[in-house]
């Protein structure tokens, strides 16, 4: 990866965790309402996964999906106004934090009943494979889903038919408030079950984009030439707690400190200076992530709230929400 | 094409019709490719289109039509099989979770053309859980259409567009109608969801039935015509887009209402129908409304408990006479 494309992904990444830290903060002013679930320090997971997707590969996340969404082309100005109840959120105000979609940019959105999107992802990779496009589909997700039943259904499908998918794990470590470890059978719980479907499972620092970026591009090469699907396991840590009532406290001190000193941002940031670029390029990407973020705060915060009217519209493809004739 | 066509011809039949015209139809399902499907409702379709668009899969509900949905969200037109309806629970976060909602909850963005069809009801005594008619479980879920042909010209029109439909469709083929005939369509039928058919004109009372209620209906109607009580049959065809105008229309000449539903009386598709006319029809009635249902018990499996929990001609009869004397 050369260094211009580093300096471009570390940008994206903080520009997400500087999102993520604003919909924190607009929370507590109580101008997002309901939960929301932050992704800070599981960046460079969706940013060097897409840095390795085409533009028209399709992309389903889960209700953790802030930054699955921005990685995948929406704007921060787009994701906040969602979370605020703005008429000019991603879904007009309609899906909120849990289902950031831009289907503009075959982002198909974010689900939030744990693993219901992997099927979907199947699905999409078998209409890419009848359409012979070459596109991949690509899902996220949470250790969690590794153990319902939807992510067996779904590896087993797309192994049969050797389909182009990846499927990626964020290993976080935690299920919700419980560590994954004390309910799942095996100590990998998504690369491990990989065997099990004849197809590849590796494990990756979730936390090193360029790691991230190289392992998704070897698979996506992988599945593109119609050998199949790959399980992806990438190790990374929630800076917050599951979502925004969840202080966290089950998380060892020793262990949260570990993890927040293997911050992605600071990985990006270190090799970007070990490659010599000089700081104040660095200092300027912060900058600008600074001030797209701060820009995109205030625009959502002046814009209007979605007519109400919306509420009876979209049920239907015409548009409305009549069920009588 | 043969002077006649069992209802389990027309849907293989109907799919077929909309596979030739449409080369992103594609199908999916446990047993479906070269076996035909257990009820033989997709027999030809796999020798015709090849396994790339007649997909066997394995027995994983939660695959089938969550690939479905996938495929129908990029540009794919899916008919996804699950074999009895009862399995339908087997899938049910994307009937009741995914499918329906993404469309509104992304705001219009995503578009989900998909059917799901599945064998619906009881009468053939396989016991609890291959015999329920389940059409009142997606009733609840908003941002489902839902189709239950009674002929196999109503399969074949309405297959046609539920396949053509931008919105998801779930289907039922009811068990107790596969071997029944009728006169084949015409090439291109289509018959529009959301318009009840009323199949036998009467002045006395309205009896509104679905899929294999509307030949219990009929029978029904013939033997109250020879005590001389003239019953006019709505067969609703659909139950979203539901067709309340034609049935108020019908109450306009008869003034007397009875539904006929197979599902469990507890939430049925009849007590949605009764509870618009009560909203907008209360002054076309001269006559309480009277709904004959399943009871709300499990489907049994013999035949003579079975017969005591599904309505039957005779319960018609019986529910139509006390109206009819009211």
């Amino acid at each position: 990866m050369d260094t211009g494309e580093l300096l471009a992904l570390y940008e994206q990444m903080v520009l997400i965790r500087r999102t993520e830290k604003a919909a924190h903060d607009l929370f507590l002013q109580g101008l997002v309402k309901g939960t929301t679930h932050l992704a800070a320090g599981h960046e460079a997971i969706a940013v060097g996964a897409s840095a390795a997707l085409r533009d028209d590969d399709y992309v389903f996340a889960t209700y953790r999906g802030h930054h699955h969404a921005m990685a995948r082309g929406a704007t921060p100005e787009e994701c906040l106004a969602e979370l605020m109840s703005r008429a000019t959120g991603l879904c007009g105000a309609k899906g909120g934090s849990m289902h950031l979609t831009k289907a503009a940019t075959n982002m198909l959105g974010s689900y939030a009943i744990v693993g219901a999107h992997l099927p979907m992802a199947v699905g999409a990779a078998w209409s890419a494979k009848l359409r012979g496009t070459g596109q991949l589909a690509v899902a996220f997700f949470g250790d969690g889903a590794t153990n319902i039943g939807a992510f067996h259904e779904a590896l087993n499908l797309a192994a049969v038919w050797k389909l182009p998918v990846l499927f990626v794990c964020e290993n976080n470590l935690y299920m919700e408030y419980t560590p994954i470890a004390d309910v799942t059978a095996v100590p990998r719980p998504a690369a491990d079950r990989a065997p099990a479907y004849g197809i590849p499972g590796e494990v990756v620092d979730g936390n090193d984009v360029v790691s991230v970026q190289e392992t998704v591009a070897r698979l996506a090469r992988r599945a593109r030439a119609g050998d199949g699907p790959a399980l992806l396991e990438a190790e990374t840590y929630r800076h917050f707690g599951h979502s925004r009532t969840d202080p966290a406290t089950y998380r060892p001190a020793e262990e949260v400190e570990r993890w927040l000193k293997h911050d992605p941002l600071d990985i990006a940031r270190g090799r970007l200076v070990e490659a010599g670029v000089p700081e104040e390029r660095v200092a300027e990407a912060d900058e600008r992530a600074r001030t797209v973020v701060q820009e995109a705060v205030e625009a959502a915060k002046n814009a209007p709230p979605p007519d109400p009217r919306e509420a009876f519209t979209d049920v239907w493809a015409d548009g409305g929400a009549a069920w009588r004739t | 094409m043969a002077d006649v066509i069992s209802y389990r011809e027309a849907v293989a039949e109907g799919i077929a019709r909309e596979m030739r015209r449409d080369p992103s139809v594609v199908c999916l399902g446990e047993d479906i490719g070269a076996a035909g499907g257990v009820f033989k409702t997709t027999a030809g379709l796999h020798k015709e289109f090849g396994s790339e668009r007649v997909w066997d899969t394995p027995i994983s509900e939660q695959a089938i039509v969550g690939a479905a949905m996938g495929a129908a969200m990029t540009g794919m037109r899916p008919v996804a099989e699950i074999m009895f309806s009862d399995f339908l629970a087997c899938c049910w976060d994307y009937l009741a979770n995914e499918i329906p909602k993404v469309r509104y909850m992304t705001g219009g963005q995503v578009t989900v053309p998909l059917v799901v069809r599945t064998a619906n009801g009881g009468g053939l005594g396989f016991g609890a859980q291959h015999s329920q008619a389940t059409e009142n479980w997606a009733l609840t879920v908003p941002g489902l259409k839902i189709a239950a042909p009674a002929t196999p010209a109503d399969v074949i029109g309405m297959m046609a567009a539920a396949i053509r439909s931008d919105d998801p469709v779930v289907f039922f083929e009811h068990k107790g109608l596969l071997a029944t005939k009728g006169a084949p369509p015409p090439p291109d039928h289509v018959v529009e969801l959301g318009r009840a058919a009323v199949v036998r004109e009467g002045a006395d009372v309205t009896l509104v039935a679905l899929a294999s209620m509307v030949p219990v209906a009929l029978t029904a109607s013939e033997r109250l015509a020879e005590d001389g009580i003239g019953v006019e049959v709505v067969d609703l065809r659909s139950l979203v887009p539901l067709d309340t105008a034609t049935v108020l229309a019908s109450l306009g000449r008869t003034s007397r209402l009875v539904t006929v539903e197979e599902n469990p009386y507890q939430g049925g598709w009849g007590a949605t129908l009764v509870s618009v006319v009560a909203d907008e029809g209360f002054g076309l009635l001269d006559a309480p409304v009277r709904r004959v249902a399943g009871e709300c018990v499990p489907l049994p499996f013999a035949d003579v408990l079975e017969e005591q929990v599904i309505p039957t001609v005779d319960k018609v009869v019986a529910a139509v006479r006390n109206l009819a004397a009211y």
